[in-house]
């Protein structure tokens, strides 16, 4: 009772990502709170996910398998877990700010007429007082969130209901083992008794899901451009640099939008996070948006031929030039030196 | 085909996309007095799309619907002149200070007293809350199915509609029956252009509380032509419990506001020239940064 309940998406039988980060930072919250951290799977042909979830610190595993939980559908997914919630009573649910966990989650919390924060980028614990009625929280979960296209940061709290429910973003959080040899319980869930046809109204059609092609998120090197780099064609200059660096090539969202790259490829606020050891940004103004996705590089080399671009502001340094200039040269300068 | 009653869920907005130094108090608040008041940019995506249902399937009717301050009214004159039949401007003190809980509730009773209906549209997110939650908790409240991220409406018969929805990475079609409730993604189409008749007839539509404001030749205008008052409700026009609105109806409480600031950091100047290219890659690779 009153654990921690995490939602784990499902795409193509793999766990998402963001799934397994918000295992990790459920796990440390979980410690914090000295509760269990549970885990929720909704899908179909799902033998075995538990011991994927065990590692990353699942002590309990709630399990739905039946064929009409895959693919996603809002309905029969938020009734199961409406079930589940009603049942155990979290303290807290965590789910994804992805194209799913943005569907589902203000679904959970307008049925079970609880708080919801949308897009987190860190969790903490910490109290609250409030004045009005003299009344002290404590262990209350700090939800703190991008606001006003990301010129603010709001942290968010949920005093008086539960469970407090949060989405957050994919990539803000760590993604961590806790130990290979941790067991947990599994438990299946009975789907077939909640179903009705009211639940199956909406059908999918088609579906075209692309695989993830690239993983900016692990890249040590990234070269990033903005929209500062012209064209599509330019972008090969950045491919390039990127190849002989052994790095990933990155974009801003005025990059992605004027079609240089792909959407996979977009860091900041609704992009990726990224935290390389280096970020070299090519052509890009640094918006307060982009900066949000690239600021925990260790170091930043800025391109740009305005000295005054904000980027220049986090940036180690600072290269006053043209890209199509400055990047051949570091290109033949790497080939010569390198071994 | 039977002809459909459409409702436009539309929010008025601070232009947040273009935020200046003047947007920001000292205090590290936003003062909202310095950004124009808009239209939510994917709720016009949303109209969009309602505009072409409404095209598709004769004789159906158009009602946008905002919850705000009296000037939001402007939001639903927008909608009219964009070809919106009639817009409700729900307004009442009781509302203020509401999270995406208390305003879906509030949202969802004044849809329920304006039964029958058969589709409901909302944007997917508005460029403030930012949260894209009210869509979906309007659709939990009305007990509708939601269809989210909308971009294409494919199809439309009887009692079925096909929709092309955005994901993450890819896109899906589904279909439903009605009602239903659809929020708009961004790449939907844009919204078509004031439409010059349109503007003329509603140029001067306006609210109960707005009329109050005029000369006494302007009301005889509106005895006349009925389709220039835009209906204004409050809270005494749904059937609502009044402790489940506005801040006291809303679980979730902003803690702590804090302005984004990035540490500035002192950096080193380089120009293209080939010895300060040369002097920043042989750092790079003799700190172990490359290679
Ligand atoms: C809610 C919201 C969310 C957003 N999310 C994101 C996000 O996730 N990621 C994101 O990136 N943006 C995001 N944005 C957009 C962001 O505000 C900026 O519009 C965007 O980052 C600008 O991209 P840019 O720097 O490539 O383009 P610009 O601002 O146009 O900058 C181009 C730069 O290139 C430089 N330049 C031009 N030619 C050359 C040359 N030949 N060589 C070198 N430099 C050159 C120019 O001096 C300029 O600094 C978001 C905005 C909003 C409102
Ligand atoms: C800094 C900050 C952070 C916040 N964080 C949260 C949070 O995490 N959780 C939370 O519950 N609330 C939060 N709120 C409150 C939230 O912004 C308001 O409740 C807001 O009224 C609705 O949310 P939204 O702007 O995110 O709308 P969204 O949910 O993004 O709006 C989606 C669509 O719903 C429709 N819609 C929304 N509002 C209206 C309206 N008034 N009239 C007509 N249609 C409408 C529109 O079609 C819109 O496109 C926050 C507010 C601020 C200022």
């Amino acid at each position: 009772m009153n654990n921690i309940f995490v939602y784990c998406e499902i795409e193509d039988r793999e766990i998402a990502d963001v799934s397994l980060e918000l295992l990790t930072k459920g796990k440390s919250l979980a410690k914090q709170l000295a509760c269990k951290l549970e885990v929720i799977v909704l899908g179909s042909d799902l033998n075995g996910i538990e011991n994927k979830l065990y590692k990353y610190g699942a002590d309990v595993v709630h399990v739905g398998d039946d064929k009409r939980l895959s693919p996603y559908l809002t309905l029969p997914h938020s009734k199961v877990i409406v079930d589940l919630f009603t049942k155990e009573k979290p303290q807290v649910g965590l789910f994804g700010a992805t194209s799913i966990g943005r569907d589902l989650a203000p679904r959970i919390a307008s049925a079970m007429k609880c708080g919801l924060t949308a897009d987190c980028t860190s969790l903490e614990i910490g109290e609250h007082y409030e004045k009005k009625t003299d009344t002290k929280y404590e262990n209350l979960l700090y939800q703190i969130r991008p606001a006003f296209g990301g010129n603010i940061v709001a942290t968010i709290i949920n005093p008086e209901t539960r469970p407090q429910l949060a989405t957050v973003r994919e990539g803000v959080m760590k993604m961590e083992v806790f130990d290979e040899a941790h067991k947990g319980e599994l438990k299946k869930i009975n789907v077939d008794e909640l179903f009705d046809d009211a639940d199956f109204v909406v059908k999918v059609i088609e579906r075209h899901i692309e695989n993830k092609k690239v993983n900016i998120k692990g890249a040590g090197i990234i070269v990033a451009g903005g929209y500062g780099v012209g064209s599509k064609e330019n972008f090969k200059l950045l491919y390039d640099l990127a190849e002989v660096l052994g790095a990933e090539v990155g974009a801003s969202r005025a990059a992605v939008d004027a079609g240089f790259a792909e959407h996979e490829r977009q860091i900041g606020q609704t992009g990726v996070t990224v935290r390389p050891k280096l970020y070299i940004a090519c052509g890009i103004s640094g918006q307060i948006q982009h900066r949000a996705g690239m600021t925990e590089s260790s170091m930043v080399i800025s391109i740009n031929t305005d000295e005054k671009a904000p980027i220049n502001q986090i940036a180690d340094y600072v290269i006053t030039g043209d890209i199509a200039v400055t990047i051949p040269k570091m290109i033949k300068y790497y080939k010569k030196n390198s071994k | 085909m039977k002809a459909l009653k459409i409702i436009v869920l539309a929010k008025q907005v601070p232009d947040t996309r273009n935020v200046g130094k003047d947007a920001m108090k000292a205090d590290g608040t936003v003062n909202r007095a310095a950004l124009a008041a808009i239209f939510n940019p994917e709720d016009l995506n949303a109209l969009e799309l309602a505009l072409q249902l409404k095209d598709q399937v004769k004789g159906s009717s158009l009602t946008i619907l905002t919850m705000g301050p009296g000037r939001a009214a402007e939001v639903i004159r927008e909608g009219l002149y964009r070809g919106a039949d009639h817009g409700i401007l729900l307004t009442d003190r009781k509302f203020a200070g509401s999270d995406t809980l208390a305003t879906s509730y509030a949202l969802a009773q004044t849809i329920d007293k304006m039964k029958p209906y058969d589709v409901v549209f909302a944007g997917r997110q508005a460029i403030d809350g930012d949260t894209a939650q009210v869509g979906p908790q309007v659709a939990e409240k009305l007990n509708l199915p939601q269809i989210t991220y909308a971009e294409e409406i494919v199809n439309v018969k009887s009692n079925e509609i096909l929709i092309k929805r955005r994901l993450d990475r890819g896109v899906e079609v589904v279909s439903s029956s009605f009602p239903v409730l659809i929020t708009v993604h961004s790449s939907a189409p844009d919204c078509r252009p004031r439409n010059a008749k349109l503007l003329m007839k509603y140029k001067h539509a306006k609210t109960v509380t707005e009329i109050q404001d005029m000369s006494e030749d302007y009301l005889d205008i509106f005895q006349n032509r009925s389709y220039l008052k835009i209906e204004e409700w409050s809270v005494n026009d749904i059937v609502v419990d009044e402790e489940a609105l506005g801040l006291g109806g809303s679980p979730t409480k902003v803690k702590k506001i804090e302005n984004v600031v990035f540490k500035a950091k002192e950096s080193k100047k380089l120009t293209p020239l080939d010895e300060d290219i040369d002097m920043l890659m042989k750092e790079l690779i003799e700190n172990h940064t490359i290679g």
